[in-house]
C-alpha cells in the first residue's frame, strides 16, 4: 500500500522538476547513442571490406607466369615461363589440396557491340568453375559458361553487369546476340551486381566472359594468361602456393625457390591486413567509444550533483516532516533505474532508427552499412545509469543520515 | 507531556566548542500555550529543534509523551517527527515545486495514509487556514502570511501532540503576522499544544507561559500570565 503511494509520489516529483529529469535523460540518451553509432559504423564499414574484398573472389589465389632469376639445371636465368590451359588440370591433378582452378585467357580492348551501341572492353575466356572463384553469380534466368559450351566451343556470353547496362539499357539481354570483334555471341548470362575494390585486369562489371576454349580459337592462343586457384581449406594457401611451384618448377624445368618464376597473388594476406587494420580500428573505436562514455557520464554525474544540491535541501524538508532514510535512498535510486531505463530505451531507438534508416542514404559502398549490437547500446546505457548512480548515491545518503536540521541548513 | 532534564547542545566547529545550551530543564504541559523568547543566540532555535527531534542533544534526558527520545532508532525518530510533532519554520522549508496541497499532503504520504483520506486531511486543513482556493498554487505563487499558512496547515494534518513554530512571525509584515498568531490562539483553544519562539513581546503576551532563555540556561522559565 504504502510503497504504491511511494512510487506514485516518486513520479510526481520527477514530473514536477522537468529540467533535471531531461537533462539527465538527455545525457543518457546522447551517450548511449553515441557509442552505440561509432561501434555500429565501424562494424560496417568492416563488413564493407570483406565484401568488398570477396567480389574479387573468397580467399583466392592468382597465378601468372613470370621469368626464371635463379640458373638451373643448365639453364641460364631470364628465360621467359608461358602457361599453357594443361598446366591448369596438370596442377589440379598433382595438389589434392587444390579445390577448383580456371585457367584465364583475357583480351583487352575488343570491339563489343549490340545494335548501334559500341563499346570497347575485355574479354575474358574461362571455364565454368570461374563463376565460384570469383563469385560471379548470373541473374535470374541466365546462367554461366557450362562444360558443354567448352567442349563445343560455343560462342555464348556472359555479361557484367554495367556492360549489359551500356549496351541493352533496361532491355532484356537474354537470348539477344552481340557482335565480339563482328563475330555473333548468344548472351546466356548477366552477372548479379557486386561489389569490388581490387581487380587484376578491369573490373567483372564491364567484361564479357566467354568458354576459353572458344577464346583461344577466336585469337589463336597458345598460351593463357593466368591460372585462378582456390584451396579446400583457406588456411592451405601457403602450402598450396609451395606446391605449386613445386610442381610447374619440375615442368618447366625453374627452381621451385625461384619466387620470379611465377607472379602469386594470395588475397588470403590481403584479408589477414584488412582483419588487422580492423582489429587496430575497433581498439581504436572502443578507447573512443570508452571515452565517450566517460564524458557522458561525467555529464550525468554532474546533473546528478546540482540535483543533489539542490536536493539537500528537499530532503532535509521531507525528513524533518518524517521522511525514513530508505524512503529518501529509495526515491533516488528509483529514479536513476527510471531515467537510466527511460533515457537508455531512447537512445536504443535512436541508434537502431539510424541504422535501419541509414542504407537509404545508399552510401554502402562507401562506408557499408551501420550494423546495430542491441548489448552495445544496453551496455552503454547502463554504464552511464550506473556511473550517474555512483555519483548522485554518496551524496544522497551523506545527506539521507544528517540530522533533518544539518540537511536544512546546508 | 514534554520533560527536558538537563539538556545541553555544544557544537564544535573545528577547535572552536560553542555551547548553545548549557543545561536546561523544561517542561510543557499538554494544551499549553508557551513562548520561548531571549536575545539573538541564546539557544531558543537550537532548544526547539531538540525539542522536534530534527536534532540531538549531546547530553541530558528528553521525554516525549513518556518515551527517552536519546538514542532512538532513526527510523522511530522520523514516526515521532511526522506523527508527534508539527514544526513551522521561519523560512516555511516549503517545497517549491510543489502546490499548497501537494505540500500539506506531504506527512499524510511519510504516513502512508490512501489517498482519498490525504486529498480529504489536507483540503480540510487548508480550509481551516483559510487557504482552500489557493490549494493549486505554488509557493512562490503566494505571499508570505499565505505559505506560513500551508506551513502550519502541513504541521496539523497528522494530527500531532505538539506544535512547535520557530519565529513563525519573522518573515511577515505586522498585519500577516497578527493573523498567523491569531491561527495559533485558535489552535490553543481547540486544545492543541503549542511552544513558538518570538522577539515579539506583543505575540508573547497573548500565550500561557513566557520562557526566557540567556546564554543558553532558562532564567525565567514560566511566569504565567
Ligand atoms: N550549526 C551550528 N554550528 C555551530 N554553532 C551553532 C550552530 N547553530 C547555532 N549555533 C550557535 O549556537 C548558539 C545558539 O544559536 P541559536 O540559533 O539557537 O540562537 P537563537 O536564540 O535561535 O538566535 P536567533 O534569535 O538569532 O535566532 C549561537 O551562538 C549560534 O552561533
Ligand atoms: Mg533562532
Amino acid at each position: 500500500m504504502a510503497f504504491f503511494v511511494f512510487i506514485n509520489q516518486f513520479l510526481r516529483d520527477m514530473r514536477s522538476q522537468k529540467l533535471r529529469t531531461l537533462l539527465t535523460l538527455f545525457g543518457i540518451i546522447w551517450g548511449t547513442v553515441a557509442v552505440t553509432l561509432l561501434l555500429a559504423f565501424g562494424e560496417g564499414l568492416h563488413n564493407q571490406q570483406i565484401k568488398d574484398m570477396h567480389g574479387l573472389g573468397d580467399r583466392i589465389i592468382l597465378l601468372w607466369s613470370g621469368a626464371t632469376s635463379i640458373p638451373y639445371q643448365g639453364l641460364g636465368k631470364g628465360r621467359e615461363i608461358n602457361f599453357k590451359e594443361e598446366d591448369a588440370f596438370l596442377l589440379q591433378k598433382e595438389i589434392k589440396e587444390i579445390g577448383q582452378i580456371s585457367p584465364e585467357y583475357s583480351e583487352g580492348n575488343i570491339q563489343i557491340k549490340y545494335g548501334k551501341n559500341v563499346f570497347t572492353q575485355r574479354v575474358t575466356g574461362v571455364y565454368p568453375v570461374y563463376k565460384d572463384l570469383r563469385n560471379m553469380i548470373p541473374e535470374n534466368r541466365g546462367r554461366f559458361i557450362n562444360e558443354l559450351d567448352i567442349k563445343e566451343r560455343k560462342r555464348v556470353v556472359f555479361l557484367g553487369d554495367k556492360l549489359k547496362n551500356d549496351l541493352f539499357k533496361e532491355n532484356n539481354a537474354l537470348g539477344e546476340y552481340i557482335l565480339i570483334n563482328n563475330t555473333p555471341f548468344l548472351v546466356v548470362g548477366v552477372m548479379i551486381k557486386k561489389e569490388q575494390n581490387s581487380n587484376y585486369s578491369d573490373r567483372d562489371a564491364y567484361k564479357a566472359v566467354i568458354p576459353a576454349t572458344t577464346l583461344a580459337v577466336m585469337f589463336g592462343r597458345r598460351n593463357i594468361d593466368n591460372m585462378v586457384i582456390k584451396p579446400n581449406v583457406p588456411k592451405q594457401n601457403e602450402y598450396v602456393i609451395n606446391r605449386v611451384y613445386e610442381v610447374l618448377g619440375k615442368k618447366y624445368k625453374f627452381d621451385p625457390k625461384d619466387k620470379e618464376a611465377l607472379l602469386i597473388w594470395d588475397t588470403a594476406e590481403f584479408d589477414k591486413f584488412i582483419n588487422l587494420l580492423f582489429m587496430g580500428m575497433r581498439v581504436f573505436l572502443g578507447i573512443i567509444g570508452a571515452f565517450t562514455l566517460i564524458v557522458g557520464g561525467i555529464g550525468v554525474s554532474n546533473i546528478m550533483n546540482v540535483v543533489i544540491e539542490e536536493r539537500t535541501r528537499e530532503i532535509g524538508i521531507k525528513m524533518a516532516t518524517g521522511a525514513k532514510r530508505r524512503y529518501i535512498l529509495s526515491q533516488f535510486v528509483f529514479e536513476t533505474l527510471l531515467i537510466t531505463f527511460i533515457g537508455g530505451a531512447i537512445g536504443f531507438l535512436i541508434s537502431w532508427g539510424m541504422t535501419a534508416v541509414f542504407p537509404l542514404f545508399k552510401l554502402e559502398e562507401y562506408v557499408g552499412n551501420p550494423v546495430f549490437s542491441s548489448s552495445v547500446a544496453v551496455i552503454a546505457a547502463l554504464i552511464l545509469g550506473l556511473i550517474g548512480f555512483l555519483a548522485g548515491f554518496f551524496p544522497a545518503r551523506r545527506a539521507a543520515s544528517l540530522n533533518p536540521i544539518e540537511a536544512l541548513r546546508l | 507531556m514534554i520533560e527536558m532534564k538537563n539538556i545541553k547542545k555544544i557544537y564544535t566547529i573545528g577547535e572552536m566548542r560553542v555551547e548553545a545550551l548549557r543545561g536546561i530543564d523544561l517542561d510543557i504541559k499538554k494544551n499549553e500555550f508557551i513562548s520561548i523568547m531571549g536575545p539573538s543566540g541564546s539557544g531558543k532555535s537550537t532548544l526547539m529543534n531538540l525539542l522536534g527531534c530534527l536534532d540531538t542533544p549531546t547530553e541530558g534526558e528528553y521525554l516525549l509523551e513518556g518515551e527517552r527520545v536519546a538514542n532512538l532508532h532513526h527510523n522511530r525518530l522520523a514516526e515521532i517527527r511526522n506523527q508527534k510533532i508539527g514544526f513551522v519554520f521561519q523560512s516555511f522549508n516549503l517545497l517549491p515545486y510543489a502546490t499548497a496541497f501537494e505540500n500539506v499532503e506531504i506527512p499524510l504520504i511519510f504516513r502512508g495514509t490512501a489517498s482519498r483520506m490525504r486529498k480529504q486531511k489536507a483540503e480540510e486543513l487548508l480550509e481551516k487556514v483559510g487557504l482552500k482556493d489557493r490549494m493549486n498554487h505554488k509557493p512562490t505563487e503566494l505571499s508570505g502570511g499565505e505559505m506560513q499558512r500551508v506551513s502550519i496547515a502541513r504541521a496539523l494534518v497528522n494530527d500531532p501532540s505538539i506544535i512547535l513554530a520557530d519565529e513563525p512571525t519573522g518573515n511577515l509584515d505586522s498585519i500577516s503576522g497578527g493573523e498567523i498568531i491569531e491561527v495559533f490562539v485558535d489552535l490553543w483553544k481547540q486544545g492543541h499544544t503549542i511552544a513558538v519562539i518570538t522577539h515579539d513581546k506583543d505575540i508573547a503576551v497573548r500565550t500561557q507561559k513566557i520562557v526566557k532563555l540567556k546564554d543558553g540556561r532558562v532564567v525565567d522559565g514560566g511566569s504565567s500570565l
